[in-house]
């Protein structure tokens, strides 16, 4: 029986991917593509063609220099990194001016709460898979109560209650007395666990 | 700002990527398979080389290979090193 990899970390899927084993990629980009897709179109603001080019060419590089990681509990910075430069050099070829020095203002910052956001996420996977859908939909898909109601034939106001009733599942999921707003690690990361 | 409110924040900060560009970075490892047997064409063959270096993304539709921007990078880092 192959091992569960949505509950593997970091380290243990960088070592599958390592010797080959396609369906620990498969998680990593999962697990990931949150988090390259808002850097590039959230922190620096790409235009779409541009965020794709810079989504594609982060997961390229990982996969090609997953040999050279030093330390496999290190990915999410790691990914951060390759990212923050994909989308430098992004701006750069669109002729935007843009010095390595003095980047966009607020990038580090937006960075830090991509990092919290990923925890929320990683606790959100672990919620029912009815709330999870429900958050899913209305917070990451950006859909509305109606449309959710007709894809899961509810009615407007039973997805609003479960969108608020999951919110507080969510929050109780989170680490207890854990202050939002602080730093935190996020995904399914070795010091997450 | 409630904890509710900042979690919904925190989820909005991480939206869904477009399905398409996840399904691509996943094929990744199928991909470099099968480009391994066509870059070694190339290092071996100096007009396909030539192809390659005069526009890589049509000798990558001539050999059947869609020329994504995942693939073209990662040829032209294997052909520039």
């Amino acid at each position: 029986m192959q091992p569960r990899l949505d509950t593997a970390t970091d380290t243990e899927l960088v070592a599958l991917c390592r010797v080959g084993d396609d369906r620990a990629w498969t998680e990593l980009v999962d697990r990931y593509a949150r988090y390259v897709h808002a850097i590039a179109s959230r922190v620096y603001r790409l235009p779409h063609t541009d965020a794709e080019d810079v989504f594609q060419e982060v997961f390229a590089r990982i996969y090609e220099r997953l040999d050279s990681l030093r330390d496999d509990g290190a990915l999410r910075p790691w990914i951060a990194q390759t990212a923050r430069r994909c989308s430098v050099d992004a701006l750069r070829r669109s002729g935007r001016e843009l010095s390595v020095a003095a980047p966009p203002e607020g990038v580090d910052e937006s960075l830090a709460r991509l990092d919290e956001a990923l925890a929320v996420r990683a606790a959100l996977e672990d919620l029912s898979p009815e709330c999870r859908e429900v958050l899913d939909r209305f917070f990451c898909r950006d859909e509305s109560y109606l449309t959710i109601g007709v894809e899961l034939e509810l009615p407007a106001g039973t997805i609003a209650s479960r969108i608020s009733r999951c919110l507080v599942r969510l929050k109780d999921r989170l680490e207890p007395g854990r202050k939002l707003g602080a730093r935190a690690s996020g995904g399914k990361m070795d010091d997450n666990r | 700002m409630t904890p509710e409110e900042r979690i919904a924040e925190l989820l909005r900060a991480l939206p869904t990527p477009p399905k398409g560009w996840v399904e691509a970075a996943k094929e990744l490892p199928a991909a470099h398979r099968g480009l391994a047997t066509l870059v070694e064409r190339i290092e071996h063959d100096e007009r396909l080389r030539a192809d390659a270096v005069a526009d890589l993304e049509a000798l990558l539709q001539a050999e059947g290979v869609e020329p994504t921007s995942a693939v073209v990078a990662h040829l032209r880092r294997r052909l520039a090193g």
